[in-house]
């Protein structure tokens, strides 16, 4: 075991995959010379060279379809975002190009588009976006987002083995503020599995990304007023793990859906429709969804922390729900 | 550059066999057979004919929906086009897309999406992917006059070229978009232009020439597949039906059909195999009966074919399906 950073792991994913596989190569805007701007593929061009680490032309829709043709000829191609706001340039090419090409014509199109998202850096309206949501409403598409460095070296390791286009929600907040104990040897974490992140009985609490670590301070402050708090990580949202929300829902009778996302027609509206539809009679209390409001991301941190959901909301809702 | 005999008999058997093909398509349009909608090539086909008959069998097409040459060259079958037409089971999709929105990169045809110009980044990154791996292989990818407005075709003409890849872009310039005419499509007299701005070499050829379209996408192809990267081509033709079969075109004057009607490019072919000795007038009737008979076939085949499943429409989503509970 050793330890490192959620940031080193998305690193240590991609060197690995590309030191396993040929066909692996990365491409973006300012990836190779430099590293990129978070520095994830930092000494990537000197291991591998110019054309695995591929710097392209300011052009998120040109460098998206590029990767999709060269997927569709042999290689796995992952494609980065320097934030992730700048995937609005490349939605096109995801959602009818990607997204479609094997549903409509049979061809796998194995690529994955990296997404360093997320708020709470004072980053403001175009550099702090969750950009799931745009994407949420498009089949054919995989998205995950991990919470911990283990799931982001695993989820990206599998993400870069799929032959379907996965878009890798990396939050930017936890590049350098968690670390993780992880194996030497080679794993992955499937796509399409949550994972219980705190076992408990009373009330679910269904979250991703750095939500988790929101939610987690909030399980530890309600622990000592004796609520026990069941945190559901999705680690993949498209598709959602619907079994696993489902069993902990049965188990708890309680739900409290939890996202840095914007709330109208977020992730947690569709949780929240999957379990009202399926687990009705086991539920105790109403379904409270704890997100962003639906604003654009403010700068001002007295501003951005009105945005981003705080634990205290999470145990505000959590009591609540113990009333029922 | 010579082109032996049969090469240009199978460019006239080709471009034959797109418009009657075609013709057929429309003429079962209007009596109500074709499932959805209906575009054709019409007046234009010496386009895909041409620069399709010229790539070699590895190379890789990212074609656009007036590309009907293509698709037959590269061995998708009318049979196949037919069925796909009658959204049956046998069709190249199997029923899952219609008409033109064609793919199967088993015979290296990238599917066509109907966002204009989409394909141009695609072809460019299996052009890419050619380059990296060291093949001598090419792209070409085709978009008409109006998607070459697109942003898509930019920042696929840019990276190309910064990179030196080996794709050929081609324009189809028909002289409309749908009822847009070029000049409030763009300023410039030559869509070739575009290329100045990418510093990439490019050429204007006669779009209703098959042999001057074969032979400057070969070249083309040629500099491309030995390092000297991509080039553009804008073939100058003109749009002879509507837009889709549905649209009578009345915004375009009924004189300058006249005048594009003389140049058509079947009969520029016929023209010159007759004056140039290759054919005989009974060899291109030959080729008349054997296209005649296979679009007879092609019909017969998605006539008889069965319907998909109505439960196939929810297969097929992802190619690593994850178990649902
Ligand atoms: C991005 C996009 N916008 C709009 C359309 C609808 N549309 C289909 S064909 C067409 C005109 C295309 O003109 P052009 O590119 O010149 O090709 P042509 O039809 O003349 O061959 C339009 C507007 C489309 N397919 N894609």
């Amino acid at each position: 075991m050793k330890e490192i950073t959620y940031l080193e792991a998305i690193r240590e994913a991609l060197d690995e995959e590309m030191a396993r596989d040929p066909s692996v190569f990365i491409l973006g805007e300012d990836v190779g010379v430099y590293g990129g701007a978070f520095r994830v593929t930092e000494g990537f061009y000197e291991k591998y060279g110019e054309w695995r680490v591929l710097d392209t032309p300011l052009s998120e829709s040109g460098f998206t379809g590029a990767a999709i043709g060269a997927a569709l000829v042999g290689m796995r191609p992952v494609a980065e975002m320097q934030f992730a706001d700048f995937i609005s340039c490349a939605f096109d090419q995801l959602v009818n190009v990607a997204a479609k090409n094997h549903y409509r014509w049979g061809a796998a199109t194995p690529i994955v588009v990296r997404a360093p998202y997320g708020g709470n850096i004072h980053g403001g309206a175009f550099h702090s976006q969750c950009i799931e949501g745009f994407f949420y409403n498009v089949p054919g598409l995989k998205i995950v987002a991990p919470a911990t460095a283990y799931d982001a070296k695993g989820l990206l390791k599998a993400a870069i083995r799929d032959n379907d286009p996965v878009i890798y929600c990396e939050h930017k907040y936890l590049y350098r503020r968690i670390k993780d104990q992880i194996p030497e040897e080679d794993y992955i974490v499937p796509i399409g599995k949550a994972r219980i992140a705190i076992e408990g009985s009373d009330v679910s609490i269904i979250t991703y990304g750095a939500m988790v670590h929101t939610a987690t301070e909030a399980a530890k402050v309600l622990k000592g007023s004796g609520v026990s708090c069941e945190i559901i990580d999705l680690r993949t949202i498209l598709p959602l793990d619907k079994k696993s929300i489902m069993n902990s829902v049965k188990k708890t009778n309680k739900v409290v859906i939890l996202h840095e996302q914007t709330k109208t027609g977020g992730v947690g509206a569709e949780v929240s429709a999957l379990i009202s539809e399926n687990c009705f009679d086991y539920l105790d209390g109403p379904i409270i969804r704890i997100a962003a409001p639906d604003t654009p991301v403010p700068y001002s941190a007295q501003m951005e922390e009105v945005f981003i959901p705080q634990p205290k909301e999470v145990i505000n809702a959590v009591e609540k729900l113990m009333r029922y | 550059m010579d082109i032996k005999r049969e090469d240009l008999l199978q460019l006239y058997y080709y471009l034959k066999l797109t418009r009657r093909f075609e013709d057929r398509i429309s003429s079962l349009y209007h009596q109500g057979k074709i499932l959805g909608g209906a575009w054709t090539s019409n007046g234009t086909e010496a386009v895909s004919v041409g620069y399709g008959y010229a790539l070699e069998r590895n190379d890789i097409a990212a074609p656009y929906f007036r590309d009907m040459g293509v698709f037959l060259i590269r061995g998708i079958t009318a049979k196949r086009i037919m069925a796909q037409y009658f959204g049956k089971k046998t069709g190249v999709t199997g029923g899952k897309e219609g008409n033109v929105h064609i793919g199967d990169i088993n015979f290296g045809v990238i599917g066509f999406p109907s966002h204009l110009a989409d394909n141009y980044p695609v072809g460019t990154g299996a052009a890419l992917a050619f380059k990296m791996r060291g093949e001598k292989r090419v792209a070409v990818a085709c978009t008409g006059d109006g998607g070459t407005s697109r942003g898509d075709f930019h920042e696929a003409m840019n990276f190309a070229a910064v990179r030196k890849l080996p794709i050929v872009f081609i324009c189809n310039n028909n002289q409309y978009a749908y009822s847009t005419p070029l000049r409030l499509q763009m300023t410039i007299k030559n869509v070739a232009e575009r290329a100045l701005a990418y510093d990439m070499p490019s050429k204007t050829v006669d779009g209703n020439n098959v042999v001057e379209i074969y032979k400057a996408a070969k070249e083309a192809y040629e500099v491309a597949r030995n390092g000297g990267g991509p080039t553009f081509i804008e073939c100058k033709t003109m749009r002879m039906h509507g837009h889709s079969e549905h649209d009578s075109a009345k915004y375009v004057p009924r004189e300058l059909l006249e005048e594009w009607k003389k140049k058509d490019p079947i009969l520029n072919m016929e023209k010159y195999l007759l004056e140039n000795t290759i054919a005989r007038k009974e060899d291109m009737e030959g080729i008349e009966l054997r296209v005649k008979k296979e679009i007879e076939e092609a019909e017969a085949f998605a006539e008889e074919s069965p319907y998909p499943e109505p439960d196939d429409g929810l297969k097929g989503l992802y190619a690593t399906p994850i178990e649902e509970v």
